[in-house]
């Protein structure tokens, strides 16, 4: 994208700051994300990566820092604003979230009876037209226990566009996916960002997929962007976050050992010293 | 001084918690409201936690009223009072009885299940794929779920005592040879509107409404694992226990107190 600079982001974060009681999860955080674009955060598991995705959907609220959405502070904003700029973004979370007490059609149909007063027949067309985009109009009638993981996952895509929202947010798409699916879905999240003008956030650590459709790529680690750029620009970088995470070796800046004290003496001390130790 | 501070620190969780746990019942009231378009909400869940409690309602209060029947015969016919065995009965049903035992039932068949539900909806991230969708769980899954238990149990107790009745006539009358027609005119007579029946739905809408809440809030408030989902379930039936139990102790002695 030759004109990322000059346009306003459709998200723009800023110093952004967040903890779990004591355990802080980000550290003064800059991410911009662009209309129209694939924007992918990767990053190891554990970095916050869905953390992030509810920050912007406003479900959870940052010790400091803004994040504008298409104009709008969520970290500020009225509950009533929020919950109108919601429906304008679809999330589509790691396991799909499908209701599980109504079928593939009434999942999809959900938010078209919720948020409009359009007539049943409407409803309908709209819906069987949202499942035939994912491929699953002749699955309609099947219950959410009835699908497998990618036919959830492409179900809670349909029910994402569902209002033909400005922006989707896509929590680990990839993660367990057979091949054939993981290629389905793939397709797809380019396809529906091109065709109806979406703006894509993917949140993921299959580096290749991501890679593949990502317009830009912000590398997460230990709480800050530790790289950034498209994915040739961080193919050629010398960071050495970006060479480890691309190239998927164990050890460099991400440690592959959570942190511990000393193995040797970890191993040398009695366990009812090391408790004592410890309490 | 540990234990003091563990102490401490215990009375201030408990605190916290009832704090969530009424601005909880606080939105879902101010949500009830919007439930008035969508009666098809409630309706679906009156089923669910009232129709389907009917067997055990039903099953449990004929068993208690024959009991009933007959303890009370045997005490009663020491005095040669057996004709007002109706009377003990019905009285102990619908005053006590009746509320108590359906709330207790409930929690076990009816608020363990809304716990559940609830509970596993968090853990799955339904509720919050929900607020994704601006569609505000607390409205539209925990207050229709309250407003059918807060519903359903008065009528539940009603269906408890009126079958306890039964009981009761099936063992006085029917085996132990009380007069039929005793049974049931001393039972009018002495059985008063306000004083009894009044009393015991007052007790059992407020049962209700305690129950119900105790369980969605369980449930809204379980860590969203298996373990944490199936605490929850377990901590709302001992918990309504409790509650209805003491409740039902302040209850009695603000209605019944002046004799
Ligand atoms: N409710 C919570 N309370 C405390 N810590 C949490 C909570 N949710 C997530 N975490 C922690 O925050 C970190 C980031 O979580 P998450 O955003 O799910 O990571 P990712 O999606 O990148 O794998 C994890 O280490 C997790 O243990
Ligand atoms: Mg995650």
């Amino acid at each position: 994208m030759a004109n990322q600079d000059q346009q306003q982001p459709l998200v723009e974060i800023r110093n952004l700051s967040f903890s779990h009681g004591s355990r802080k999860i980000f550290d003064g955080v800059d991410i911009d994300i662009h209309a129209g674009g694939v924007t992918a955060i990767m990053g190891p598991s554990g970095t916050g990566k869905t953390t992030l995705l509810r920050l912007i959907g406003g479900q959870l609220r940052p010790q400091t820092g803004t994040i504008l959405v298409d104009g709008e502070d969520v970290t500020r904003i009225r509950r009533g604003r929020l919950y109108q700029l919601r429906k304008r973004m679809g999330m589509l979370f790691q396991n799909g979230a499908l209701l599980t007490d109504m079928s593939v059609f009434d999942n999809v149909a959900y938010p078209l009876r919720e948020h409009t007063r359009l007539p049943e027949s409407m409803v309908r067309d709209l819906v069987l037209m949202k499942l035939e985009a994912v491929g699953l109009r002749g699955a309609r009638d099947l219950l959410p226990s009835q699908l497998s993981g990618g036919m959830a996952r492409r179900v809670a895509l349909a029910r994402a566009i569902a209002l033909d929202p400005m922006m989707i947010l896509y929590d680990e798409p990839f993660t367990g996916q057979d091949p054939i699916s993981m290629g389905v879905l793939v397709r797809l999240i380019r396809l529906l960002n091109d065709s109806i003008g979406l703006t894509s956030i993917v949140v993921s650590h299959d580096i290749a997929e991501t890679a593949a459709i990502a317009d830009y790529i912000y590398l997460l680690s230990g709480g800050k962007v530790v790289a950034q750029g498209t994915s040739a620009e961080l193919e050629r970088s010398d960071s050495a976050w970006a060479q480890q995470f691309l190239q998927g070796l164990a050890d460099g800046p991400v440690p592959f050992h959570y942190p511990a004290r000393d193995y040797a003496e970890d191993l040398l001390t009695p366990s009812s010293v090391a408790a004592a130790a410890r309490g | 001084m540990d234990w003091l501070q563990a102490l401490g620190r215990r009375g201030l969780g408990v605190f916290e918690r009832l704090g969530r746990a009424s601005v909880l019942l606080f939105n879902i009231i101010g949500g009830l409201h919007t439930l008035v378009p969508r009666p098809a909400l409630v309706t679906y869940q009156v089923f669910s936690v009232g129709v389907l409690s009917l067997v055990i309602i039903v099953v449990s209060g004929l068993f208690v009223g024959m009991v009933l029947g007959l303890q009370g015969y045997n005490t009663l016919v020491d005095f040669g009072a057996e004709e007002s065995l109706g009377v003990v009965v019905a009285l102990s049903l619908v005053r006590e009885l009746g509320p108590v035992v359906t709330a207790l039932l409930f929690a076990g068949r009816a608020g363990s299940a809304l716990t559940a539900e609830i509970g596993l909806m968090k853990a799955t991230e339904q509720l919050s794929a929900m607020e994704m969708m601006a569609v505000d769980p607390v409205r539209r899954v925990l207050a229709p779920r309250f407003l059918a238990g807060f519903v359903s149990m008065p009528l539940l107790a009603a269906i408890f005592s009126a079958v306890g009745v039964t009981g009761g006539y099936f063992v006085g009358v029917g085996l132990l040879g009380v007069d039929e027609g005793a049974y049931w005119s001393q039972m009018q007579d002495r059985v008063d509107l306000y004083d009894d029946i009044m009393n015991g739905v007052v007790k059992s809408l407020v049962f209700g409404a305690v129950a119900t809440w105790i369980a969605v809030f369980e449930g809204y408030d379980a860590v969203p694992t298996s373990e944490g989902v199936s605490r929850a379930t377990t901590r709302t039936v001992v918990q309504t226990a409790l509650a209805v139990l003491a409740l039902d102790f302040i209850l009695t002695a603000l209605m019944f107190g002046e004799y």
